[in-house]
C-alpha cells in the first residue's frame, strides 16, 4: 500500500499527468500536489495522486548530507576507504549494465 | 532522476560505511539494548528485505511499532466490510484487506461465497467500476493519512451517485503518544514514516518531542536513507538532544503538503477508535464528515453484522498475540502459532496476513536470524 | 476417503493459492494424489519425486513423460500466446529431465461455446510454429467443446514423450555446487501482470516464452556428468525451483541479488507492482546445477546460445542452513522464502 514511487511527468492532460517510472508509465492525477508541475518535472506518486514535486537536485543534497554523517576530519581513514572503493571499478557491475 | 541516480540510494559501498558507523556510535552508548521504534509497514519490509538488520550492531534493537494500516484495521471494521458485501453491495478493497480476517470470515472468504469483492489498486478504479454499472460500489478505504488525502481529493473532485465510501482510514501521530506513554515503553526514539510526512510535514511531531523528549528523524525507504536516519537517531540518543530531525528533505518539509492537508480535513475529521490489538487511540481514526454524509457507506447502508455472529471464532485466535507485537512490546518468535498454525496460507492473526505485517515479513524474510555466519 | 484431520478449514475447498506452484499446491498433491497411487512397474523416476517430468526404464534408454496444462490468460500477450506456450513448457520440462532425443506431443484442447474460430486458427498457428522450430510432431489430441460461461476461452493440455540414455533429476546438488540461471528473471510473469493492468511501458516488456530444447543439449554436450540438477524456473520463479532444488538435496543456498540478471524493463515494474522478480514465473529459462570445477566452462557456453546472453551463476550450494535459500543483497543477508506459490494468477 505504501508504494510511494517516484517519476517523470511526461505529459499532462488537465489534472492527470502521464507518468514515467523507469520506463514504465502510468497516470497520475495532480489534485494534491502543493506545487505547480510541468513535462520534465519529478513527481512522487502515491496510489494515484501525485504528493510532492521532487527537485531534481535535491539526490546529490541527500546523498552529500549522507556523506557528512560519515566524514570525519581530513584524513579520516573510513572517508578515504569509502571513497577509494567508490572510485575503484568493479567488474561485475560493468558486464551487468544490460 | 533516472535509474542511475535512483540506484545511488542502494550504493553498497556507502552501505556498508553507514552500517560501520552506525555500529560504532552505539558502541558510544556501551550499553544495550538500545531500542527505536519505526511505526511503517514499508519500513518494515525494505529493513527486512535488504536484509539490514543482519548490518546492525547487535545492541540496536529496531522494533516495528503499529505502522501496518491493514493489521491495525479492527475487526468490528473488517466486519462491515464483509456484511455489506453479504448483502449484496459490490465491495472494492486494497489487495492487502482481502484475506485479514474479521469475527469469522473475511472479504476473500465471502468472495469464495459468491459476494461480489473487487481488489483495486486506487480509489480511482473503484469510481470508475461505479460509473459502468448502476449498482451500489462502496470503496472499503484503508490506509493512513497518505493513502487518505487521494481518498479526500477523489470525492472532492466528484463521485458517481452510486458510489460510496465505508472509512476505515488511520492518523499515525497520535499512536506514537500511546507508545510513549505505555509503562514499561523502552524506547528511545522513533523512526517516522517519510511519506506520511510528506503529507502531514516534518513540525507535526515537533510538540510529541517536547512533551516527551524522544527524538523523532524522519526517513525515507531506500536502505542508505534507513541507514542514515538510524545513524542520525542514535547520535540524537547519545547527545541526548530530543529533536525533529528531517532526513528525508528530497521529499519532506516542515510544513508539508498544505493542498493536500486542506483537503484531508475537508473530508475527513479525526475520531477516537480501536486500533486491533492496541484498543482505543485518540483521534487515530479518521471518519468523514457531517457534509459527506451522503456518500458515507455507514449512513447509506444499514450495515448488518450481527449476522457473522452465529459463528463462533476460531478457538486460535485467543493465541494470538498481533495486538503485542504490534505494539513492538513482543515479537513474531514469542507467539506460539507463528510458522505453525498461523502462516501466510492459513493466518490467524491479521499481522501474518498483510505484507506490511510484521509475522508476514518474518515469515517471509527470516525475521532476525543471525545470517553473518554464512558462507 | 475421509477428509485427512489435520487439515485446516481453509483447505476443504480449492482455492487459487492451490494452483500456484507453491507450497499449497505441493501440500495438496501429497494429500489427495498421491494417496494410494501405485509403484512404478520399471525402474525410473515416478510422482512421488514430483520432478519436472517421469522417466521410464526402456532397455538402456528412460522414456521421458511429461504433462501439463495451459489456462494462461490473456491468450496472447507480448512476446508470446497460449498456443507458443504450451509447446514450449512441455518441450522445456523435457529437456530438465535430460530428454536428448524429442519423439512426440500431444494436444488436448476444451473449447468454450463461442471461441471465435480465428482465435483457435492463430493459437494453433503459433503452436506448430514452435513445433517447427523444434522439431518435434504433435502426434495425437482430442477435441472438447463445453458451453459458453462453463470454461474460460480455451484451455490446452500438452503430453511429451522423448529418450534419454541419462535423467538429469533435480534433487543432485551438493556442496560447493554452482547454480547457474540462463538468462534474465521474471519477464514472463511480469509482461503478463503489465498488461493485465494495462499498464504502458516505454521499454520492451515481453514474455521469455521459449523453447529451451537446443541449449539444454549445449549444456549437456559441454558439462556432460557435472550437470547434476536442472530445473526449469515456471510458476512461483527463480525462488520456488531453487527452494525445490535446495530442499531435495538436502543442502541451503547462498544467492547473490547483485548477480541475477533482471532486464531493466522487468526491473521498473516490478519495483511499481511491488512484486519480486524472484518469485515471478519464466517460460523460457532454465536453473543448472553444475559442479565447481565445471561452472565456467558451460556458463561460457550456454552464453553462446542465443537464448543464453545474459545467462551468470547466481548461487553456491552451502551446507546450512538445509532447504533454506540465504539471499545477499549487497546490505546484509536474508532468507528467500518458499513463495506460498505463484502471486499471479493463471500465468501459464
Amino acid at each position: 500500500m505504501c508504494l510511494g514511487a517516484p517519476g517523470k511527468i511526461v505529459s499532462i492532460d488537465g489534472l492527470v499527468a502521464t507518468v514515467d517510472f523507469f520506463g514504465v508509465q502510468k497516470a497520475v492525477n495532480l489534485h494534491i500536489v502543493d506545487e505547480p508541475v510541468e513535462v520534465g518535472d519529478y513527481i512522487l506518486n502515491h496510489v494515484g495522486y501525485a504528493i510532492r514535486k521532487i527537485p531534481a537536485d535535491e539526490i546529490e543534497g541527500t546523498i552529500a548530507m549522507y556523506r557528512e554523517l560519515l566524514d570525519g576530519p581530513p584524513g579520516d581513514l573510513m572517508r578515504e576507504d569509502v571513497e577509494g572503493e567508490q572510485g575503484a571499478r568493479s567488474p561485475r557491475a560493468e558486464s551487468r549494465g544490460r | 532522476m533516472n535509474a542511475t541516480s535512483q540506484l545511488k540510494f542502494r550504493d553498497p559501498v556507502l552501505g556498508r560505511a553507514l552500517g560501520d558507523k552506525l555500529n560504532s556510535v552505539v558502541a558510544e552508548l556501551g550499553r544495550s539494548p538500545v531500542s527505536v521504534m519505526h511505526v511503517c509497514g514499508s519500513h518494515e519490509q525494505a529493513i527486512a528485505r535488504f536484509g539490514l538488520r543482519s548490518a546492525f550492531p547487535r545492541e540496536l534493537d529496531v522494533v516495528m511499532g503499529p505502522g501496518c494500516p491493514v493489521c491495525i484495521t479492527d475487526v468490528p471494521e473488517v466486519d462491515e466490510g464483509v456484511a455489506l458485501a453479504l448483502q449484496g453491495v459490490r465491495v472494492c478493497t486494497y489487495g492487502d484487506m482481502l484475506r485479514v480476517p474479521g469475527t469469522v470470515k473475511s472479504l476473500a472468504d465471502v468472495r469464495g461465497d459468491g459476494a461480489r469483492i473487487e481488489v483495486v489498486y486506487g480509489i480511482d478504479q473503484a469510481i470508475a467500476l461505479a460509473r459502468e454499472t448502476t449498482e451500489e460500489v462502496v470503496f472499503f478505504a484503508t490506509g493512513f493519512e497518505t493513502t487518505a488525502v487521494a481518498t479526500a481529493a477523489a470525492l472532492l473532485a466528484g463521485v458517481p451517485k452510486n458510489f460510496s465510501v465505508l472509512s476505515a482510514h488511520k492518523y499515525i501521530p497520535p499512536v506514537m503518544e500511546i507508545v510513549a506513554e505505555m509503562p514499561g515503553t523502552r524506547i528511545e526514539g522513533f523512526l517516522a514514516a517519510g511519506h506520511a510526512a510528506v503529507i502531514t510535514g516534518s513540525g507535526v511531531f515537533e510538540d510529541f518531542v517536547k512533551a516527551h523528549r524522544i527524538p523523532v528523524v524522519v526517513a525515507g525507504f531506500e536502505p542508505l536513507d534507513i541507514l542514515a536516519a538510524l545513524v542520525r537517531l542514535v547520535e540524537l540518543v547519545r547527545d541526548r538532544t530530543p529533536e525533529v530531525v528531517n532526513m528525508f528533505p528530497r521529499c519532506v518539509s516542515r510544513e508539508g503538503n498544505r493542498v493536500a492537508q486542506e483537503q484531508l480535513w475537508k473530508v475527513f475529521t479525526p475520531v477516537g477508535g480501536r486500533w486491533r490489538g492496541i484498543a482505543h487511540v485518540p483521534n487515530g481514526n479518521l471518519r468523514l464528515k457531517e457534509e459527506w454524509s451522503a456518500f458515507d457507506a455507514r449512513r447509506r447502508f444499514t450495515i448488518d453484522v450481527s449476522r457473522l455472529w452465529d459463528y463462533a471464532p476460531p478457538k486460535l485466535l485467543g493465541q494470538c498475540i498481533c495486538g503485542e507485537i504490534m505494539s513492538g512490546s513482543r515479537g513474531p518468535k514469542d507467539c506460539p502459532l507463528f510458522g505453525k498454525e498461523c502462516v501466510p496460507e492459513n493466518p490467524v492473526g491479521a499481522c501474518m496476513v498483510s505484507t506490511e505485517g510484521t509475522c508476514r515479513i518474518w515469515h517471509q524474510y527470516g525475521g532476525h536470524l543471525d545470517l553473518r555466519g554464512v558462507s | 476417503m475421509n477428509p485427512i484431520p489435520s487439515l485446516h478449514k481453509r483447505d476443504l475447498q480449492i482455492a487459487m493459492r492451490h494452483g500456484g506452484g507453491g507450497r499449497a499446491m505441493r501440500m495438496l498433491i501429497e494429500e489427495v494424489f498421491m494417496r494410494g497411487a501405485s509403484d512404478l512397474p520399471v525402474d525410473g523416476v515416478g510422482l512421488a519425486a514430483m520432478d519436472d517430468g517421469a522417466a521410464l526404464r526402456i532397455g538402456d534408454q528412460y522414456l521421458i513423460v511429461t504433462t501439463d496444462s495451459h489456462v494462461i490468460h490473456p491468450l496472447f500477450f507480448p512476446g508470446g500466446d497460449i498456443g507458443r506456450l504450451s509447446i514450449a513448457g512441455t518441450v522445456n520440462d523435457l529437456a530438465m529431465m535430460g530428454a536428448t532425443k524429442l519423439l512426440g506431443l500431444t494436444c488436448a484442447v476444451i473449447l468454450e461455446e463461442g471461441l471465435s474460430r480465428e482465435v483457435l486458427e492463430r493459437v494453433q498457428a503459433s503452436m506448430q510454429a514452435t513445433c517447427r522450430e523444434v522439431g518435434v510432431p504433435i502426434v495425437t489430441g482430442d477435441t472438447k467443446v463445453m458451453g459458453k460461461g462453463e470454461l474460460d476461452a480455451l484451455v490446452i493440455n500438452t503430453t511429451g514423450v522423448a529418450l534419454t540414455s541419462r535423467v538429469v533429476r533435480d534433487n543432485g546438488l551438493r556442496v560447493g555446487d554452482r547454480v547457474i540461471v540462463t538468462g534474465t528473471v521474471g519477464d514472463h510473469g511480469l509482461a503478463v501482470m503489465a498488461t493485465r493492468n494495462k499498464l504502458q511501458l516505454a521499454g520492451e516488456l515481453k514474455s521469455d516464452v521459449a523453447p529451451l530444447f537446443d541449449l539444454v543439449q549445449r549444456v549437456l554436450a559441454v558439462g556432460g556428468e557435472s550437470i547434476v540438477a536442472m530445473k526449469d524456473p515456471t510458476r512461483g520463479g527463480v525462488a520456488s525451483a531453487l527452494h525445490e532444488m535446495a530442499g531435495k538435496a538436502g543442502v541451503g543456498m547462498l544467492v547473490s541479488e547483485a548477480d541475477v540478471p533482471v532486464s531493466e524493463a522487468a526491473r521498473a515494474a516490478s519495483e511499481l507492482l511491488g512484486i519480486d522478480p524472484l518469485h515471478v514465473a519464466n517460460e523460457g529459462k532454465a536453473l543448472i546445477g553444475v559442479r565447481p570445477e565445471a561452472a565456467e566452462r558451460v556458463l561460457a557456453a550456454i552464453r553462446e546460445h542465443p537464448l543464453g546472453r545474459d545467462a551468470a551463476i547466481i548461487g553456491t550450494a552451502i551446507a546450512e542452513p538445509k532447504g533454506k535459500l540465504v539471499l545477499d543483497t549487497g546490505f546484509g543477508r536474508r532468507l528467500l522464502a518458499e513463495p506460498e506459490g505463484e502471486p499471479l494468477p493463471r500465468i501459464c
